[in-house]
């Protein structure tokens, strides 16, 4: 029981907080800008260099280097909006996705140009775990990243019902015609989407990177899970998409567990196949997600 | 001495180039022709060449192997493969916007890479698969099997380009295009959407994994490295756009553009200290990646835009034929 839990639950609902960060993004510049967001990944990688190199050059714990990675990822994501993406807004959307390939393309080599292609890491050696009753071993990164993520959900879900801005964004996501009718002005609920998208995949950036290492292909390598858990949530569904990156994440490690034999069900090799068949099951059975969001 | 070395470079880049332009007339099948948004283009390239490979290359002890076809059962085998497998993607989701195609793909990519590194009684996983025959290799040795390959390359390119432009000027290809610009009016008239854009789809996959069996064909060693997403997916999508999606001209003409650019480059910074030539590298690829936005938000119709047939309207049986 103590090693299921301390090497599967956890580390799966760790890694389900992490695509739930990255996944609202997604899910929310799928809802409002209408097209599904390659550069995402990047996005994430971008700020976990950042706070890497806050902390080589300050000496911080990496979850105080965080502002730093936010802030690094919010400015990417606003000039590539700016240079790219709205230059295309008048055109049907599938440029703009063509525009996000290469906007993850150059993202990518710019950060290896600056940050060299080998792996980092953040801290040197294994970080003691936090020992429960005497039998249970947590890790305290795995919780620090499940506080986070939850935290952000929350925080997030009363930006969205309660605040002007939060308000007008889900009215955007809703209705486009109808919102700017109303007076609301469409640039900024942009803007707000990129903030928001980008400072929560920095966040998961920097929780990932602190989990393995950083390197130019750590997001990327997540974008696949992350679309299959906004696509799980429902497209334009910020919750949607929090609960299908917990989701996704906890059928990913939980699938590795040995549940009928002594073997694994799933090789962990295949682990990145999960996402992909959920992915799959949900284009087929309820292509509009559990909370119900918007069909492209 | 330079003339030599200038014939190999050459011919190396004759075939290199006539696989991005099998690669780039396949995409314009899909997204040119109809719309449908490909992100996995490496996938499907990665099967037709490991199918290839694996059914033509020699006996190797270890994982599964001897069987010794000839180059173009493996060829056939790789198309039909890479085929098979966009049909299933395809069916999934083609009913579905574009987007949801994309995010397919890329997970196809992806399970098909996880594949081929993982099964090693198959694929000989990261270290690979050797010997890969050349087409005519029984007959023909040394530099002159390279120059025979380019041919053989080119004209597989030919021959695409030929049914590419017979598809295009086609009561299929017109039916294709009028459902990628308005798919209700297409859907209106009476045509079935969803079987047409499946057709396009499964087409264009297989012509993909030609070209990857063609890769192999050529560098006779395959393993996972080969088939990089940057180096295939981004950079033919690239070629596309900047040659001109939906015209078949400017397929061929972005990828002989894009990769001579591309070859140039690499070999003019090779001449770089080590250092300066892994960050030449990533500044190439930044400003590919440039390129693309240039294209796209300045000149959309790329070098070659697309060029409607004429209309060719058939005169009542009493009119004299034109």
């Amino acid at each position: 029981m103590s090693a299921f839990i301390t090497l599967y639950l956890i580390p799966a609902l760790a890694l389900g907080a992490i695509y739930a960060m990255g996944a609202v993004g997604i899910s929310m510049i799928f809802g409002i800008l209408r097209f599904s967001h390659f550069a995402h990944g990047d996005v994430m990688t971008l700020g976990a260099y950042g706070a890497l190199s806050a902390v080589w050059a300050f000496g911080l714990h990496p979850l105080a280097a965080l502002p730093f990675g936010i802030a690094l990822a919010v400015a990417a994501a606003l000039l590539a909006d700016r240079a790219f993406y709205r230059p295309l807004r008048k055109l049907p959307t599938i440029y703009a996705v063509i525009a996000s390939f290469g906007v993850a393309l150059m993202l990518r080599s710019a950060m290896q140009l600056v940050w060299g292609p080998q792996n980092q890491q953040f801290v040197d050696g294994v970080a003691a775990p936090l020992v429960l009753f005497g039998w249970l071993r947590l890790s305290l990164l795995h919780l620090e990243a499940m506080m986070i993520s939850v935290s952000c959900a929350v925080a997030l879900h009363f930006f969205l019902t309660r605040s002007r801005t939060g308000r007008s964004m889900r009215a955007v996501a809703d209705d486009p015609d109808l919102a700017s009718m109303a007076g609301l002005e469409p640039e900024r609920v942009i803007r707000w989407t990129w903030i928001i998208g980008a400072a929560l995949a920095a966040t998961a950036g920097v929780l990932a990177g602190m989990d393995t290492q950083v390197h130019g292909n750590l997001g990327w390598n997540l974008l696949l899970a992350m679309f299959a858990s906004a696509l799980l949530g429902g497209i334009g569904k910020p919750m949607g998409a929090v609960a299908g990156g917990f989701i996704i994440g906890l059928a990913e490690e939980l699938s590795t567990y040995p549940w009928l034999s002594a073997e694994p069900l799933v090789s962990p090799s295949y682990k990145s196949g999960v996402a992909f068949a959920i992915m799959v099951a949900v284009l087929i059975i309820r292509p509009q997600g559990i909370m119900k969001g918007s069909l492209l | 001495m330079i003339a030599y070395g200038l014939a190999q470079y050459l011919v190396s880049f004759l075939i290199v180039a006539g696989i991005y332009a099998l690669l780039c007339l396949a995409l314009n099948i899909q997204w040119g022709f109809g719309g449908l948004f490909n992100a996995g283009i490496a996938g499907f390239f990665a099967v037709g060449a490991y199918a290839s490979a694996i059914v033509t290359a020699p006996v190797m002890p270890g994982r599964y192997s001897g069987l010794g076809l000839p180059v173009p059962a493996g060829l056939l085998l790789a198309a039909l493969l890479a085929g098979a497998i966009g049909w299933a993607v395809a069916r999934i989701c083609i009913r579905l916007k574009s987007d949801y195609l994309a995010m397919a793909s890329i997970g196809i990519a992806e399970i098909l890479r996880l594949f081929i590194v993982n099964e090693q009684w198959l694929t000989n996983g990261s270290l690979g698969i050797a010997n890969i025959p050349r087409p005519f290799g029984a007959w023909i040795t040394g530099d002159a099997s390279a120059w025979v390959f380019a041919l053989t390359v080119w004209a597989i390119v030919a021959a695409c380009w030929v049914v590419c432009n017979r598809l295009y000027d086609s009561p299929w290809g017109r039916a294709m295009r009028a459902i990628r610009d308005n798919e209700d009016a297409a859907r209106a008239v009476g045509k079935n959407v969803e079987a047409f854009r499946l057709q396009t789809y499964v087409i264009g996959c297989a012509l993909m994994g030609v070209a990857g069996a063609l890769s192999a064909h050529y560098f006779r060693f395959l393993s996972p490295a080969a088939t990089d997403t940057v180096l295939v997916t981004f950079l033919v999508w690239v070629m596309l756009i900047v040659g001109g999606s939906g015209n078949n001209r400017g397929a061929v003409l972005g990828a002989l553009l894009i990769w001579g650019i591309w070859s140039v480059t690499e070999i003019a910074t090779a001449r770089l200290p080590a250092d300066w030539t892994a960050r030449s590298s990533y500044i190439r690829m930044f400003l590919v990646g440039l390129l693309l936005q240039l294209v796209l938000q300045r000149y959309r119709g790329g070098l070659a835009p697309e060029k409607s047939p004429p209309l060719r309207i058939s005169k009542p049986a009493t009119g004299a034929p034109e």
